[in-house]
């Protein structure tokens, strides 16, 4: 009963607080509600102690995927975002056949060779990926009534509403799988991995598996944000992004499930809100990047470790 | 057809030099630190940089900008290791991160203090060699192969003739073994980072009027340095050497004959393909993944 009035309190704060909050606000409201899916999904690869650098691409193919479903297709855009969270995880699936045969570094940098590749590929072939340019004029998602309220598209606020449920349900799938018997069996893959493979674990499968299923949530993160910003081009998921849901994963801490989503709010707000609105609109890269040291010198367990400092102190009381 | 095949060839014989002075130094900094050092594009923009304000600014004479060179980004190098890597040894993915969050910095004091147009820098020579009616080679091109054979060639004798080499390689192997028959694994870090970085840098000085500078332009120089390493091998200097030959050869090319983007992926395939058929590289062992 309590659990529930929370999780009530929670939704009512978030539908709330849009309303709160500027334009430009909102607007970045929905890109973090975005990238909080993308953070989650990476950190169900990371379960299995594979750090990819290609995820973001991964996430480039749901939205591309997605973005060409409706446009060549004509499919309804909900439709298309699941196809689209579906032509990432078979990528994955494709990407692992020769990117699982390493581990380590090796796999960090193969990873990043295989996404680049496929970056590339859309700026070589105009058709159907548009080239350099990319694709533009996706079609947005349609508006709709429920009775209480209009979805207009064109507000970020209807669009974080929608997004918003989206990611509710892709994080809620998320910790049902890491709290499942599988979700189990990653840990085992990534902290004995010897030990599952001589109890009958097929430590390749379930690598495969984690990776398919991460770059699917990645994928349906990749289409939200497509059929938002209406364009998308090579550069939209390029090594930039990708340091970033690197750093938001590591600042945050990959001990627990909150711990990226934590790093991911945080270092956005610090970034997006709080540097651009001081006026240091140069500096800005200067102060993250300094920040990011600091918080891996002296925090290097993560944002997490003080909310479970917090927490355990409160137990002992 | 075969002027031009030998022209590209001369061509390819410049980008491996300068390519093979940035993936040693990667190499040398990951052998003996443990990390993947991120920020070295931006070791080589810094050395880049160095020229734009010792000669293309200050108007001294472009060798002393490319030992001031050397060693800012040497002393660059010391720093990275003292307040970074040496505080994360045991951290190889913190470490990671930390060399992401010094990439950020560098490349926005590169925008604070010189803006983000590229710079022009005034030619050193406008000299060419012509070998033929159809091939020739720039001087200032000449400078960087005959500079980066000369560097790697007294570290390849500090490596294998001098007790500081014999110690920088005991690091690497086995540092806790290295540490009890009294080897300073704080002096051999230091020494690795000031050589790692310095290589890096003198390879973006000594390239800085041949290329755009701009603060930017360390992001293909690193992607480049990871193919090549992958490609020789995570940790073998001499196969960061063969695969920055192997693959400026297949890069320049491509390039010539087929345009950019495909050669991209045609070097971006080959790593690939190594790393498909032999996962450790040409050159590398597997202890060190």
């Amino acid at each position: 009963m309590l659990k529930f009035l929370i999780w009530l309190i929670v939704a009512v704060a978030l539908i709330a607080l849009p309303h709160g909050l500027s334009f430009s606000q909102q607007e970045i409201l929905v890109f973090l509600t975005i990238n909080i899916l993308v953070v989650s999904s990476y950190r169900l690869l990371t379960l299995t102690g594979e750090w990819s650098l290609a995820h973001v691409v991964i996430m480039g193919v749901g939205a591309y995927a997605s973005a060409l479903f409706t446009k060549e297709l004509g499919l309804w855009v909900p439709v298309s975002m699941l196809l689209g969270g579906l032509t990432a995880a078979l990528i994955a699936v494709i990407l692992s056949f020769p990117l699982f045969r390493m581990k380590g570094f090796y796999f960090l940098i193969g990873s990043f060779a295989a996404g680049e590749i496929i970056r590339l590929l859309w700026k070589h072939f105009r058709d159907p990926f548009g080239g350099a340019k990319g694709i533009k004029g996706i079609d947005p998602m349609p508006d709709f009534s429920i009775g209480i309220y209009n979805f207009d598209f064109f507000e970020p606020v209807s669009y974080f509403y929608f997004a918003g449920f989206i990611v509710a349900i892709c994080l809620w799938i998320l910790w049902r799988i890491e709290r499942s018997p599988v979700g189990l069996t990653f840990h085992a893959v990534h902290w004995q991995d010897k030990l599952a493979e001589a109890s009958g674990v097929n430590l390749r499968a379930y690598r495969t598996l984690a990776f398919a299923v991460a770059s699917g949530f990645a994928g349906i993160g990749g289409a939200l944000l497509a059929h938002y910003i209406g364009t998308i081009n090579p550069n939209s998921f390029d090594l930039d992004l990708m340091v970033f849901v690197l750093t938001w994963a590591i600042v945050g801490g990959t001990g627990t499930f909150y711990g990226p989503i934590l790093g991911c709010v945080a270092l956005t707000i610090l970034n997006e809100v709080v540097l651009r609105e001081l006026g240091f609109e140069q500096m800005r890269p200067l102060i993250y990047g300094a920040i990011l040291i600091c918080s891996i010198l002296f925090l290097p367990k993560g944002l997490e470790s003080i909310v479970q400092k917090f927490t355990k102190r409160r137990a002992k009381q | 057809m075969l002027d031009l095949l030998a022209q590209t060839g001369l061509n390819a014989v410049y980008a491996a030099s300068y390519i093979s002075l940035v993936a040693v130094g990667l190499v040398l900094i990951f052998g003996v630190m443990g990390v993947i050092n991120f920020a070295h594009g931006e070791l080589f923009m810094a050395g880049a940089y160095v020229v734009v304000a010792v000669y293309a600014d200050m108007h001294m004479p472009f060798f002393l900008a490319v030992i001031v060179g050397l060693l800012f980004v040497g002393f660059l190098g010391l720093l990275m290791e003292r307040a970074l890597f040496r505080p994360l040894r045991d951290n190889p993915l913190g470490g990671l991160v930390a060399s992401i969050g010094f990439l950020m910095i560098l490349q926005s004091l590169a925008v604070m203090g010189f803006g983000v147009r590229m710079e022009f820098i005034p030619p050193v020579t406008q000299h060419v060699i012509w070998l033929s009616d159809g091939i020739s080679i720039p001087l200032a091109r000449v400078y960087v192969i005959v500079a980066s054979v000369l560097l790697l060639s007294a570290l390849w004798y500090f490596l294998k003739r001098t007790r500081f080499g014999w110690a920088l390689r005991a690091s690497a192997q086995d540092p806790q073994a290295a540490e009890l028959q009294g080897i300073s694994i704080v002096q051999t870090a230091r020494i690795a980072m000031f050589i790692g970085a310095g290589l890096a840098g003198i390879a973006g000085a000594l390239t800085a009027p041949l290329i755009s500078v701009n603060p930017h332009m360390g992001h293909s120089v690193i992607v480049t340095a990871f193919i090549v390493i992958i490609v020789g091998g995570i940790g073998s200097l001499e196969g960061a050497i063969i695969a920055s030959v192997v693959y400026a050869f297949v890069h320049t090319f491509v390039t010539t004959f087929y345009g950019g983007v495909v050669a991209d992926i045609t070097g971006l395939a080959l790593m690939l393909l190594v790393l498909i058929v032999k996962p450790t590289g040409l050159f590398g062992s597997a202890d060190r993944a």
